[in-house]
């Protein structure tokens, strides 16, 4: 005789694991789709001018986004100086000298700052370089996005290290060597991948950021030389880019946007890979 | 059984250091030197005394060993021997330790460690290369010259019997080796700075038998040039390898004796259920 009971608990079990395989099946899907139709249209539309070229002024064919590309690294590099070793060393104060009520405060709002959106950093970047200065600039551009980085790099920086076992620190220690010494040379080295991996993973999530270069680079249609002036970057292209009514900057904004997901899917899978080579190394 | 090869340790350790122990020139040569001189030693995490009242002298050129159950305050003890439990937040020590005659708080802590080495329970060899976890303690403290490195990194594996295993893989990871010489690669690192002691606690405890035979033969051999303290949880260990012996019971030393009478003819009641096993 059949069950009841056993009856219901298949009948339920289908029930989930169908509901669930197909919630799983709807998120891979809209990646699967956006990368899609991002190649297809992206790889359709980048031509090497887009790698050597200025944009053309509207109505003429042709042209590229040399300026956006070199000043989106103009960006990332002025945002890693500023975001990175403040985020490091954040990071490394709340692993291995933080006490107790200060750390927590100070956990607490770099999650704030990491949950504050986006266009509010470019706000503030107004507000401290682009009101004072009277004018846009790749500096207030690269201060956005350095304040943007440096919730993440102070947390991944925090939980490699904290990760780190502490017979390492208590072998360094018992041998002579300094708290500092042994954070330096021992510590740290050990996290090393995990650390570097973390800011990769940061770089490539601003790498992306439209919102706060908005009012800080603004965006440029020709070179930008120094740090003084307006820049173009890659996100912004793509917003100025995509919302224009012509039909061949669309077909630009499609171009840029599949070079950007191939430098920060590029990035991601190198992170990974170190990552998981630390792993197997440390044990 | 392992039948320990002796003729390697016997070349390889430094003329200099064979049967020098520290003298006091008012003594004949034959009388133990104390090396280490506890006195009312009282050690707290917090509100809770792990160590109740300590005396005892360790003595140079000796293998003192500390027995007695988990928690009963063994390793604590061991670890306030080099300032290792200053690390350990709330915790707290009246009472005095002397080295050599001298408070250890009277001097820097990251001297008293160099002179009083330390191995831990779980083998913790460094993300480096073999060399470079050898020569970690020279370098921090500016014992080798470039000249000199390579020679006392190759002196210090030998003293620790593992210069013919590794020799020819200095540039691999320490992680490539086995538990065992990972183990005894952290004792060659502790005697890279030439300690005076050597702090032992449960060495062999994640070790097969080979490897604890090993690391045994190399406690015989390292008692010419050092004093040994070992904490271990396996008795035979301690009959086997120690001068003196010293059992622990909530924080008390109940008794410290000879290991022979330690084992054989106990003064206390609970020495003795505890090592013939009718403990608790």
């Amino acid at each position: 005789m059949v069950n009841l009971h056993t009856l219901r608990r298949k009948t339920v079990n289908i029930v989930m694991l169908t509901i669930t395989g197909l919630c799983t099946l709807f998120a891979a899907g809209t990646l699967v789709y956006i990368l899609g139709y991002l190649f297809v249209h992206g790889a359709t539309s980048l031509t090497w001018d887009f790698f050597t070229k200025l944009p053309t002024p509207v109505g003429e064919p042709g042209g590229g986004m040399a300026n956006a590309i070199v000043g989106s690294g103009k960006l990332l590099l002025l945002a890693s100086l500023f975001g990175i070793p403040i985020g490091f060393l954040g990071g490394v104060y709340l692993a291995e000298f933080g006490g107790s009520t200060f750390s927590f405060v100070v956990r607490y709002v770099t999650d704030l700052l990491n949950g504050v959106p986006s266009i509010v950093i470019g706000i503030f970047a107004y507000t401290m370089v682009v009101l004072p200065q009277k004018h846009f600039s790749t500096l207030a551009g690269g201060l956005a996005l350095g304040v943007m980085m440096i919730p993440i790099a102070v947390r991944s920086t925090e939980e490699f290290l904290r990760a780190v076992p502490n017979s390492l620190r208590e072998g360094a220690m018992a041998l002579g060597a300094s708290k500092a010494r042994s954070i330096l040379t021992v510590v740290i080295p050990a996290a090393k991948n995990g650390i570097m991996t973390g800011i990769m993973l940061n770089l490539a999530r601003v790498a992306g950021e439209t919102a706060p270069l908005l009012f800080t680079s603004f965006g440029n249609r020709y070179w930008s030389s120094g740090w003084e002036q307006p820049i173009s970057a890659l996100p912004v292209m793509i917003f100025t880019y995509a919302i224009a009514p012509y039909e061949d900057w669309h077909k630009q904004a499609w171009a840029a946007g599949f070079v950007l997901l191939t430098l920060v899917l590029t990035v991601n899978i190198i992170a990974r890979a170190v990552l998981s080579k630390g792993r197997h190394v440390a044990r | 059984m392992m039948v320990p090869t002796r003729q390697h340790f016997e070349l390889n350790i430094p003329s200099s250091r064979v049967n020098t122990p520290p003298m006091d020139a008012t003594k004949p040569p034959s009388a133990a030197v104390r090396k280490l001189s506890v006195s009312n030693l009282n050690f707290y995490y917090g509100d809770f005394q792990a160590l109740q009242n300590i005396s005892m002298e360790i003595l140079a050129n000796q293998v003192t060993a500390f027995i007695g159950p988990s928690g009963c305050g063994k390793s604590t003890f061991l670890r306030t021997l080099n300032r290792m439990n200053e690390n350990v937040r709330g915790s707290r020590m009246e009472g005095r330790i002397l080295l050599d005659g001298v408070d250890i708080l009277n001097q820097e802590v990251a001297y008293v460690r160099r002179r009083v080495g330390m191995v831990f329970q779980k083998s913790n060899p460094f993300p480096k290369s073999i060399f470079e976890n050898v020569a970690y303690g020279l370098r921090i403290n500016g014992l080798a010259t470039r000249a000199t490195l390579h020679e006392k990194v190759e002196n210090s594996l030998r003293r620790a019997a593992l210069w013919d295993e590794v020799k020819d893989k200095l540039n691999q990871s320490a992680y490539s080796l086995s538990g065992g010489q990972q183990q005894r690669l952290c004792i060659a690192r502790a005697l890279a700075v030439d300690p005076e002691v050597l702090l032992l606690d449960e060495p062999c405890s994640a070790l097969d038998p080979i490897a604890t035979a090993k690391i045994e033969d190399l406690i015989f051999q390292l008692k010419s040039s050092c004093t040994l303290v070992i904490v271990t949880h396996n008795m035979q260990q301690a009959a086997r390898v120690a001068d003196n012996t010293g059992f622990f019971l909530l924080g008390h030393l109940i008794e410290f004796d000879n290991t022979a009478v330690i084992f054989k003819n106990p003064a206390k009641k609970e020495t003795e259920d505890y090592v013939t096993g009718r403990f608790g």
